[in-house]
């Protein structure tokens, strides 16, 4: 499908005291779509926003907004979007309405605009009641909501978020993700990103997986998945010593397309599982082995996180304290 | 140009809102100058000093000068402060992603800055005067005094946001800020003339910006406009120098942090 290319990033770095925070990344972001970068702590996600953002230069590769420079034409880029950033950027003594008139000003509105600009996003977002209070007597998913109404008021062709729903309770990141896909059904090109996997494959159309300043790998949710191989078949075994007998019985069989050896059994990765289960079955009972508990999955994006990177997302706890 | 304008009253205008719902903090910084320097500090060493070597037929009088340009120095140097916690908060951020001119954030920080040091001055002349101390040159002298205090206070403002945008934590700011503001004080003619310190004192006084403000600012309350304006005249040359550099610093560190 031949689609507007609304964002193209092309071979992108920032080296931060010779720490490559950003290494070499490219990638395109369609117009229209909601595009997301997930990784895990310190993967480079905020600097590459930032650097989409225009605040950031890149060190080295460029970056370009529906067509301009974001280090030459950054006045342009600047207004074509909106961003939403990963810290509460709020202002404790101004009140959510003070927020959004500072920055109708900033985005140069007039005031009648301004106003009725500002009463809908209260209105979306559901801040009416709250508008006229100090944000410093927000909850921490007022303060989010109110970063988001912050984003989209300029009504940017491209919105930005950073981690829209770190720390939000399940209703609110729900609420969220429903603002998202209203927004995307308006017009609007989403980037986001994230480290929860389930908000990746729900609410992304593409996504790239990074780590370590490089990506990984790109596609949507489902290509991810397909390009994996196969669903999943988790045996657990009674016997944990027949595990290594029956993983050389399984391999190479038609059907079966990879075995591998878990703490409790075996993870089979099965081309279709309508031929695969009988074979499984029929030989874990030649061997005599007897099977506690016997699950199937289609692969999940854990699992091609996983894939990808060598590890589980949530294992990149020793990044953490570095990242800011 | 409009738009310019349209974004540094919006930018002031957050300012002093701020300052507004800070009912404590506000007083403390209209107050706190003149109840500490002028009233305590006046009226304690009113015995000691030494009206001779004063040249001033009260302390207060003599400290009067002092304390005005004090009031600079410390809302000069504390200026940059609130976009220190601008620019950890990442609200700095958010600012920077709209398509405002690049000097507007600064601009209004400079505006509001300047403009509750020049209140704050005004009010310390005001209580001087409840205390008999009628400046000389009268009107025009007062405006001369708030032209050399803004003069001053740009250059000040401009060093606190240049290191606002340097430093790595904001520990550092208030490290660096301490170490720079009482030395500049004692190092000054503000407490006592340079002619009654010690003699590697006065000179390292010379060197200070402030002593200049404060030889000025104190004869066009004491003395009248003969005295005065040879010193104003002075200070404004050594103003126009001090701004360009601090300015030139801060504009660097500017483009350094902000790309
Ligand atoms: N200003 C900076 N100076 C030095 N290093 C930095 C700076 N900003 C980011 N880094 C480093 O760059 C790397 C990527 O940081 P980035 O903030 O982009 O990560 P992230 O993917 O957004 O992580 P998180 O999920 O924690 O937000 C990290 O190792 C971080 O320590
Ligand atoms: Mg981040």
């Amino acid at each position: 499908m031949d689609r507007t290319i609304a964002i193209d990033v092309s071979h992108l770095c920032k080296t931060y005291d010779s720490h490559h925070a950003v290494n070499d990344l490219s990638f395109q972001v369609y117009a229209g779509e909601i595009f997301g970068l997930l990784g895990p702590n310190g993967a480079g996600k905020s600097t590459t926003l930032r650097t989409l953002i225009t605040l950031l230069h890149p060190t080295s590769g460029t970056a370009t907004v529906m067509g301009h420079d974001t280090v030459r034409e950054a006045d342009t880029v600047r207004t074509l979007i909106g961003y939403v950033p990963q810290e509460r950027a709020i202002d404790r003594f101004l009140t959510g309405r003070e927020h959004l008139q500072l920055l109708g000003a900033l985005y140069h509105l007039t005031t009648d605009e301004a106003t009725k600009r500002i009463n809908e996003l209260l209105k979306l977002v559901d801040l009416e009641d709250h508008a006229d209070r100090p944000a410093k007597t927000y909850s921490g998913g007022m303060k989010r909501k109110l970063d988001i109404a912050c984003g989209l008021l300029p009504n940017p062709k491209i919105l930005f978020l950073d981690e829209p729903t770190l720390g939000l309770d399940v209703q609110s990141r729900l609420r969220i993700w429903e603002y998202v896909r209203m927004l995307k059904a308006r017009g609007m090109t989403v980037v986001m990103t994230t480290n929860y996997l389930d908000e990746a494959d729900q609410l992304c159309d593409r996504l790239a997986i990074i780590d370590g300043g490089k990506i990984k790998t790109l596609g949507s949710p489902i290509e991810l998945k397909i390009a994996l191989g196969g669903d999943i078949v988790s045996l657990t075994l009674k016997e944990l010593d027949r595990i290594p007998s029956l993983e050389t019985e399984l391999k190479g069989r038609p059907a079966i397309k990879s075995v591998r050896t878990t703490t409790k059994g075996l993870d089979i990765r099965v081309e279709s599982p309508e031929k695969a289960l009988p074979a499984i079955l029929e030989a874990a009972n030649r061997l005599g082995c007897s099977i506690e508990f016997i699950q199937y999955n289609r692969p999940r994006l854990d699992d091609v996180f996983i894939a990808h990177t060598g590890r589980a997302i949530t294992e990149s706890i020793p990044e953490t304290e570095s990242a800011s | 140009m409009e738009h310019y304008w349209q974004e540094i009253s919006a930018l002031t205008m957050r300012w002093v809102r701020r300052l507004s719902r800070e009912k404590f903090s506000m007083l403390f910084t209209l107050v706190q100058p003149m109840l500490f320097w002028l009233i305590f500090f006046g009226n304690l060493f009113q015995r000691a000093a030494d009206t001779q070597v004063m040249q001033a037929p009260n302390y207060i009088s003599f400290l009067a000068a002092g304390v005005v340009i004090m009031t600079v120095l410390n809302n000069g140097l504390a200026g940059g402060v609130d976009l220190l916690f601008d620019k950890e908060n990442g609200f700095l951020e958010r600012l920077m992603s709209t398509p405002i001119h690049r000097t507007s954030v600064i601009l209004s920080r400079f505006i509001f800055v300047m403009g509750i040091t020049s209140m704050q001055v005004l009010v310390i002349l005001g209580v001087s005067y409840l205390f008999g101390v009628h400046p000389a040159t009268g009107i025009l002298g007062v405006a001369t005094i708030l032209l050399i205090g803004m003069m001053f206070g740009v250059g000040l403002t401009a060093i606190s946001m240049a290191m606002a945008f340097s430093v790595k934590s904001h520990g550092d700011f208030f490290s660096v800020l301490g170490f720079l503001s009482l030395p500049m004080i004692f190092l000054s003619s503000a407490l006592v003339p340079l002619t009654a310190m010690p003699g590697w004192m006065s000179f390292l006084a010379q060197f200070n910006p402030m002593t200049w403000a404060i030889d000025a600012v104190r004869p066009l309350i004491l003395s009248g406009w003969t005295e005065a304006l040879p010193h104003v005249g002075m200070v404004i040359l050594v103003m126009l120098v001090f701004d360009a550099l601090c300015l030139y610093g801060g504009a660097k560190a500017f483009r350094r942090a902000m790309g």
